[in-house]
This record gives structure tokens, C-alpha cells and sequence, in this order.
């Protein structure tokens, strides 16, 4: 078995018992990478000669993580190695400091391979929308991995990196996860420090893992999480192990099945695979029952509203002034704003900015903004009705399995219709995973989310953790393409 | 009509600079000057990722000014982003407060010809203050320096309550020396610590307000008088001849004492103000409001009233002395040195007075410790008050120790009887035709005896003693 294969728990098992060393591992990461990219072309940049070189001096005594190999998403800031949102904009970027959870990978002693491919600044569903071009699933090549995370899924998938980073806003996390069959948290909004993280919504974004199991994602969030001073977002609580009540099993549980996210516009063979995991639950001693969560529409519509709303004011630094592209063109100061941000941001993002812009204007702004807001109060009511009664809920994670790359990126609506099972957990700050539940006739992979309660991460890592025993997804399925 | 006939209607946007020791949303230095881009961080440079953190001493300065102003203090407010492009705003928004500002309605009272009047203070909200523009001498190129990016500002809004630029002058001396008094900003005008945008409009009187212009960039006093009334005066020409004012922004040309044309209303920015989500709720609990409250310091009118009654000052030096934070504390400390008010309140009102230009009452040269020893001189008699004004001027010149000033000058006073005895005698051998003058009734006589006296001692000679001596000798 080659060590790009195992997941981090095993590594780190191989490196305590001294049959690996971390420079083996990276090596073996490294090769991968150069043998895999030209055809998945998951990352923006890799740091091949940065990691190789500072595996070869990792001192275990640090952390259990020291020498472990991870993806970065390119839109959380590292010091000395480009950040470029996947944009023009930000092409030759270079941040002048860590964001907070880089402090934190590199206080683990950790090894960064490389900045991976995203939608331009995380808009997308599909990271069709990168400027560098569109990441491969590597379940199948002429699909599109899923997005805004769509390289890091990719990656993690195709064993280049064995975990990584990415953020959030709308499924960005989730649903690429759920494309190309891996793990992918999405933690409560404020677990994680955002202090780095290139802003799309502010009060939406979260940095979360992706990785190859449960365990894996329990380890990564362990190492993330916590209160930052710097983010004034971030939550003030005790510092906990996920890791600790993995193995709990889920006997008298209460699973919430909300039957909206089983209607209309969700594929077949996607509900199937869904309902036969929550079955196994049901053996296995959860209480499961059907719910109602009619918010699907308003959600959706809710959040077009806001992440647009944020990001139009969040990307007004993009200005062509102090870093990032400027035109070389222009005649006032009007025009180097204009042409720079014009020429700098691709039509996605200028589309989702001019809708922001729209929404926030004198005029409109009770119309849509304010609205959207009070929209917010009652989604968020109505999950507390939901979760007086139940630990967690249970719904697919994307509509569909992962589909053509082209067909949907000419077409905003259909692709904003990816998030829709994702959206309304990022409006309400909860916490969800995707976990893989089965693959398609096709052999495309089935993600499964499962919501939890407010800093229930606890709860939903231990519910993904057992179907990922009993389904031995990894053991059973492989991308095809290898 | 006439100028009599109309009714002018003022309004007041100060902004004055907070005097924390750190920015608004970063730990970055607030200090003045340092060379360009040096006191910044990602987060006032607004690097991609960087996030803001609001400064809890700004809450507690702005709270301050308002508990000050008699506002009602929000128990809750927020942030809210107000959004434009500038170089010189790092994010392309201002994080400032809309809706819901920290201090709301209050109110301060100042003298006007009419009697006390009493100014409402609309809102006071925080914000940050944006970066500099240096444009080069060959003008094609800006500079931007974000030194000044997210120093911590409020901006205090009063109500239409001001009716002339005397008023309005009035008006921001007295909120300049409350915020002086309670140490929140130094309010610097010539550093941009403190700057006024004026909003006025006239009316015919008995008739309904006009509309208002917004006039902007005036950087003293003084430009903000002329100002305003340039402003009254045109909006009244314009009226008088037929036509109609326009709800225009202005920028004040001080060389030319006239205003041009920033923005008509239709070009009005809109700003879309939305809630700044990288912040919290802003959270002034009664406990820290109370306790913000019993650290205010005594204020102009409370130093005021204990001037005129344990010290027996007269109202008007009184007045003057607490105007001004800084001659007041001036007077505090000289006073606690000598123990003589009285005395301290003179020299400020004559010479320390004199010196000050009338924008800046700000910074003699010498310390109030100094003035105190000075006075202490006088009264144990070791010199006279010819001397002293002397021992003032060499202070204003190269301040120290008066006592070392008299001891390096030789200025001390003789006070010995024997000694004055002596020069009485020689004055009097030099000058017996002032001798027949006195004794035929010419009273004017011993003033130039005394004088002659003092030239002979260079003014060193105690004035008391000489004259006593003098109607002792000539009375002989």
C-alpha cells in the first residue's frame, strides 16, 4: 500500500511506530501530486521544495501532527506563499501574514504542500469559476468536483493531500465533499477563527476540514478550533476533544428527517442511498422520524441576498489601490478603480458584487436586505422548533451527484439550485458534515449531511462516524480514476 | 429686504480624533507624524483576511463625551459599514455607527449676548478616520499614507439650534474645552483633531426653514466664522434675487473666502449603509456607565463656581480661565505652588494672555511650577514686581528657575535699610532741587526721587523701604 493512501490516524500510527518518516510521507505525497495534477489540476501552487525540505528536520516531539502533510484552500492567507482566491485579482498576491488557524497548522509543526483550486474568492459551486481553470473529479474527469472547495475535495479524493482546509459560505465545504466522496465539516459559525480567511460573507464563512474519514475531520477540527481575539466573531469556549466520543454509537438518538429536502429537484438515486443509511440508524437505535422544514425556497433566496450583500462590500479592498491587479490602462481615478476591478474579477463575482450592490442601495434596501434579515430570525426560529426535539437532522448534502463539467456554468440559477440543501446551515451558524453514503449507477459518489445544534460537533461527528463503520465506503469504492 | 429680515438656521458636525494610544480596530499607534506607512497592520491596511477588533477605550471616550454632553447613552448600538471607494479608505467602507449610535440626544449650554443658551446635541456616534493624501509636486502622482487609517474618531451632531457664526464659534469653544476637560481628545485643529462641517440655511423670519448647504474644509476658528457667514450672506443674495438654493455640498476656499461647488444633491453618494458583520453588538452596561460617569473630571463649570468662591476671583477671570483646559490647569498647578490665586489669576489675565495668539491658548513656554516660584518671590519680597515682569520676559525667552534667572542676573531685591539708607542719602546729595521742589509741596518730587533710586539700583532696590526712607530723610 503506498502511504498516500492512508488516511492521517494511520500515518501517524506508522510514524509512533517508527516505520515511517515524515520526509517518506511528504515524498510520497509529492510524487503523487506530480504524477496526478496535470489531469485534476487541484492546486494553484505547490510548495514542493518548502515541504520537502522542512520534512526532512520535523521533530515529533512537538505535536502527534508534526510532519503531517495538509491542502490549503487559496483563499486562507499563508505568509510568503501566494494567496490568490483563484482569481486575476490576486494572481501574484503574496499575503504579509498568517491567518489564525496557519498559526495554528504551523504550531503542529505541519507541512503545507500547496494552495488549492476554488471558484474565484469561493463563488461557485463548481470551481469551474477559477481564473486558473476548473478542477477534475477525479471520480470521473469530465465531471466538475463540486465547489467553491472543488480542488481540495478533488485532492483529498485523489490522495494528493491526505487532508485539508477549505471555507464554507453556502456548502463550499460540504457539497464538494459530497462530489467527490470524502468528509467535509462545516463547523458553527464562530468555532473556527476567521482572522485570514480572504472575506466572502462575513456572517456566513467558516474555515472547516475536509478529509478522507470521520476520524480524520474529528483530529483536524481538534486542532483548528478554538476563541481568537482577533476574530470578533469567534466564540469564547472551552477548548474540547472531538475525537473523544467518536465511538459512542448512536443508540436512543433522535434523528430529524426534514421530507422538503426529499422533494422535488433531488435526484433519485441520491434520496435511495440517503433513506438507506437513516434505515441503518434505525437498527443500529437511533429514534428516527420525519420533520418538516419548509424553508428550502426562502433560504436559498435568503442567501443570494446576504452573501452577495457582504461580499459587494467585502471585495471593495480589491480596489487596484495598495495590492492586487491594477490596469494598466486609465485616465483618472474613477477608471483605475473601474478597469482594475473590471478587468480584475471575473464575471461570476462581478455578477454576484453588482446584486450586493443592488440589494444594499437606498430604495431596495428594506426590499431585500432588511427582508432577508427578518427572513433569517424566522429560519433560524424555525431549526429551534426542530432541534427542542431532536439531536440531529439528516439530509442529502448536494441535489445531485456530480455532473458535466460545462453544463451548468453558463447558467447562474441552476448552479446557485447546488447549494440548496447547504445554504440554510450556513444561515443559521449550525454545524453540518457531509460524509459519503454509496455512489450512483455511474459510480458517481452520494454525500449524506447530517445538522447538528450549535457546537454540536460533538453529536454529528459521532452519528457520521458509525454509518462510515457500518457503510465502508473507503473499503468499497475508489475513484476511478487513479 | 435686509440682512435683519432673515433668519439664519446652523448646524455642527464635528469630528474630533479620540486621543486613545491605539487605533479604533487594530492595536497600530494613534501618534501624530512618523514617516508614511509605519504605523499600520494588515488590518488598517485592509490586507485580504484581516479582521477588525473594536478598541473597548474607545467606547469608554466616546461614552465619556457623551455623559459630558448630558446624551442618553444606548445601552446597545452597533457598527455599521458605510461603503465608497477613496485611495485613501484601505477597505472601500468606513466602519462607522447609522441608526444606532452609541449617545443620543443631549445638550450644552453657552453664552451668548442674549443670555446662556442651551445647544442639543442630536447623536454622538464612533468611527474611524480614513488615511492621507500626499499628491506630488508634479502632479501626477498620490501618495497614500494610512498612518491615520482607523484612529478612532466621534463625530458629535448638533441639532439646527446655532442662529449666527458668533454662536457657532461659541459653540465649538465650549465642546472643544469639554472634550479637553475630560481628556479625550486633544482636539488640535491645525492637526485635523478636531474639524466642523457647517450645515446652513435662512429663511424670510415667521416664514419656513430653507434649504441647507453643507460647507466642508475650513481648518480654524477663524475660517469657520467666515464661513458661515459668507455662507448666510450668499444664500441671502441668492434669495433676495429670486433664486433658489440648492441642497449642495461646498468646499470653503480659504484664500479666496468663498465656496465652490463639491456635490449637487443628485450626485449624493449612496453609501449603503448595512450592519458591519465582522463586529458585535456594542454593549454599555449601567455598572460600566456609572462607572465611566464617576471618572469624569470637575468641568469648566463646576472649576468656575469654585474660582469665584473659595478663591474670590471675579466672574470674568473666572470665565476666561476655565475656557481653555489648559490655562485652567495652568492656574491650578501655579496656584498650588504659591498659594496666591489671586495673583496666578492676574498673571494670566495681563501677560500670559498677551502672549497667547488667539486660536491657540495652548502651550507656554514655561511651566505653571514656574510662575507660582515667580510669584512666590514676589510675595516673601525677595523681588519686586518690576523685577518679576523682567523674570517673565526671561522666562518666555529660555525657561528655568526663576530663582536661578535672579541669582544669574543679580536681581535679587535689597531689602537691607542700611544699604537703602545709603543710596537714599546719595540720591538726595545728587538732587536738592528735588528737595526744595518736595518741601514747596510738589508732591511729585518723591516719585522722581524713588525713580532716580531704582535706575541707580537697576530696579533692585525694595520699593517700600526706598519710599519710607525717602519721607524719613526729607522730612528732616
Amino acid at each position: 500500500m503506498n502511504l498516500y493512501e492512508l488516511t492521517v490516524h494511520e500515518l501517524i500510527e506508522k510514524l509512533d511506530n517508527k516505520e515511517i518518516t515524515p520526509e517518506e510521507i511528504t515524498r510520497s505525497y509529492i510524487d503523487r501530486i506530480n504524477e496526478k495534477e496535470k489531469d485534476i489540476k487541484a492546486f494553484v501552487t505547490i510548495t514542493e521544495k518548502d515541504a520537502i525540505e522542512k520534512s526532512k528536520n520535523i521533530d515529533r516531539k512537538i505535536s502527534k501532527f508534526a510532519g503531517i502533510p495538509i491542502g490549503i484552500k487559496d483563499n486562507i492567507c499563508t505568509k510568503g506563499v501566494r494567496t490568490t482566491c483563484s482569481s486575476k485579482m490576486l494572481e501574484n498576491f503574496i499575503s504579509p501574514y498568517d491567518a489564525t488557524v496557519m498559526d495554528k497548522i504551523n504550531a503542529q509543526n505541519m507541512i503545507t504542500l500547496g494552495k488549492l483550486n476554488m471558484d474565484e474568492f469561493a463563488m461557485g459551486a463548481s470551481t469551474e469559476y477559477s481564473y486558473f481553470g476548473a478542477t477534475k473529479n477525479p471520480w470521473n474527469l469530465n465531471k466538475v468536483p463540486g465547489g467553491s472547495s472543488g480542488g481540495s475535495a478533488a485532492a483529498v479524493a485523489a490522495d494528493m493531500v491526505p487532508w485539508a482546509l477549505s471555507s464554507d459560505t453556502g456548502g463550499s465545504v460540504r457539497q464538494p465533499a459530497a462530489l467527490c466522496g470524502v468528509v467535509g465539516l462545516k463547523p458553527t459559525y464562530g468555532l473556527v477563527s476567521r482572522y485570514g480567511l480572504v472575506a466572502f460573507a462575513s456572517s456566513l464563512d467558516q474555515i472547516g476540514p475536509i478529509t478522507k474519514d470521520v476520524e480524520d475531520c474529528a483530529n483536524l477540527l481538534n486542532i483548528i478550533a478554538g476563541y481568537d481575539n482577533k476574530d470578533s466573531t469567534s466564540a469564547k469556549l472551552p477548548q474540547k476533544d472531538y475525537t473523544k466520543n467518536l465511538k459512542n454509537g448512536v443508540k436512543g438518538l433522535k434523528i430529524g428527517v426534514p421530507k422538503e429536502f426529499f422533494g422535488e429537484g433531488i435526484n433519485e438515486e441520491v434520496k435511495e442511498k440517503i433513506k438507506n443509511t437513516i434505515e441503518l440508524y434505525k437498527e443500529l437505535g437511533a429514534e428516527v422520524e420525519e420533520c418538516s422544514l419548509d424553508i428550502a425556497d426562502e433560504a436559498l433566496a435568503v442567501y443570494y441576498i446576504i452573501a452577495c450583500a457582504e461580499a459587494s462590500s467585502n471585495l471593495g479592498r480589491f480596489d487596484g489601490i495598495r495590492y492586487g491587479y491594477r490596469a494598466k490602462n486609465f485616465e483618472n481615478l474613477d477608471e483605475l478603480f473601474i478597469n482594475s476591478r473590471s478587468e480584475g474579477f471575473g464575471a461570476e463575482v462581478k455578477r454576484r458584487i453588482i446584486l450586493g450592490t443592488y440589494v444594499l442601495s437606498s430604495g431596495y434596501y428594506d426590499a431585500y436586505y432588511k427582508k432577508a434579515q427578518k427572513v433569517r430570525t424566522f429560519i433560524k426560529q424555525e431549526f429551534e422548533k426542530l432541534f427542542k426535539k431532536y439531536d440531529v437532522l439528516i439530509t442529502p448534502t448536494s441535489p445531485t451527484v456530480a455532473y458535466d463539467i460545462g453544463t451548468r456554468s453558463t447558467n447562474p440559477l441552476e448552479m446557485y439550485l447546488a447549494d440548496l440543501c447547504t445554504v440554510s446551515v450556513n444561515i443559521v451558524g449550525l454545524p453540518g458534515i457531509s460524509i459519503p453514503c454509496g455512489v450512483d449507477k455511474n459510480g458517481l459518489p452520494i454525500g449524506m449531511q447530517i445538522i447538528g445544534k450549535s457546537f454540536g460537533e460533538e453529536t454529528i461527528l459521532k452519528v457520521a462516524y458509525l454509518a462510515e463503520q457500518k457503510l465502508e465506503f473507503r473499503n468499497k469504492y475508489k475513484p476511478e480514476y487513479k | 429686504m435686509s440682512r435683519e429680515d432673515y433668519e439664519a438656521i446652523i448646524g455642527l458636525e464635528v469630528h474630533a480624533e479620540l486621543s486613545t494610544k491605539t487605533k479604533i480596530f487594530c492595536s497600530c499607534e494613534t501618534n501624530f507624524g512618523g514617516k508614511p506607512n509605519t504605523h499600520v497592520c494588515p488590518v488598517c491596511m485592509a490586507m485580504p483576511g484581516a479582521l477588525p477588533v473594536l478598541n473597548k477605550k474607545v467606547v469608554e471616550y466616546a461614552v465619556k463625551a457623551g455623559l459630558a454632553t448630558n446624551c442618553e447613552i444606548a445601552p446597545y448600538s452597533k457598527n455599521d459599514r458605510k461603503n465608497y471607494f477613496y485611495p485613501d479608505l484601505p477597505k472601500s467602507y468606513q466602519i462607522s455607527q447609522f441608526d444606532k449610535p452609541l449617545c443620543v440626544g443631549g445638550k450644552i449650554e453657552i453664552e451668548t449676548e442674549h443670555g446662556t443658551k442651551q445647544i442639543g446635541i442630536t447623536r454622538i456616534h464612533i468611527e474611524e478616520d480614513a488615511g492621507k493624501l500626499n499628491h506630488d509636486d508634479y502632479g501626477r502622482n498620490s501618495l497614500v499614507d494610512l498612518n491615520r487609517a482607523g484612529v478612532p474618531l466621534i463625530e458629535i451632531v448638533s441639532e439646527p439650534d446655532l442662529r449666527s457664526s458668533k454662536e457657532a464659534d461659541t459653540y465649538l469653544k465650549k465642546l472643544k474645552s469639554i472634550l479637553q476637560y475630560i481628556e479625550v481628545s486633544d482636539c488640535k485643529m491645525e492637526e485635523g483633531s478636531f474639524r466642523a462641517d457647517v450645515n446652513v440655511s435662512v429663511h424670510k423670519k415667521g416664514e419656513a426653514f430653507g434649504t441647507r448647504t453643507e460647507m466642508k474644509n475650513m481648518s480654524s476658528f477663524r475660517s469657520i466664522t467666515r464661513a458661515i457667514d459668507y455662507g448666510i450672506q450668499r444664500q441671502i443674495d441668492v434669495v433676495e434675487n429670486g433664486g433658489k438654493i440648492e441642497q449642495d455640498t461646498l468646499r470653503w476656499d480659504e484664500v479666496e473666502g468663498r465656496t465652490y461647488v463639491m456635490r449637487s444633491k443628485e450626485d449624493a453618494q449612496d453609501y449603503r449603509y448595512f450592519p458591519e458583520p465582522d463586529l458585535g453588538t456594542i454593549e454599555v452596561s449601567d455598572e460600566w456607565k456609572e462607572e465611566i460617569r464617576k471618572s469624569l473630571p470637575e468641568m469648566p463649570e463646576q472649576r468656575k463656581t469654585r474660582y469665584i468662591e473659595e478663591f474670590k476671583l471675579p466672574e470674568y477671570d473666572s470665565n476666561i480661565i476655565v475656557s481653555s483646559k489648559y490655562l485652567s490647569d495652568f492656574f491650578e498647578v501655579a496656584t498650588k505652588v504659591c498659594n496666591n490665586p489671586k495673583s496666578v489669576s492676574n498673571w494670566i489675565m495681563t501677560d500670559i494672555i498677551r502672549v497667547q495668539n488667539e486660536e491657540a491658548v495652548e502651550k507656554m513656554p514655561f511651566s505653571p511650577e514656574q510662575l507660582g516660584q515667580l510669584i512666590v518671590l514676589i510675595d516673601k519680597g525677595t523681588i519686586s514686581s518690576s523685577i518679576a515682569k523682567k523674570v517673565f520676559e526671561e522666562l518666555l525667552k529660555q525657561p528655568r528657575n526663576p530663582e536661578e534667572i535672579i541669582k544669574e542676573k543679580g536681581w535679587i531685591q535689597i531689602s537691607d535699610e542700611g544699604e537703602i539708607k545709603e543710596i537714599v542719602k546719595k540720591i538726595l546729595e545728587d538732587n536738592p532741587g528735588s528737595i526744595t521742589d518736595y518741601k514747596a509741596g510738589k508732591d511729585r518730587a518723591l516719585g522722581f526721587l524713588v525713580g532716580q533710586a531704582m535706575k541707580a539700583t537697576k530696579g533692585k532696590a525694595n520699593p517700600q523701604l526706598l519710599n519710607k526712607l525717602f519721607l524719613e530723610e526729607l522730612k528732616k
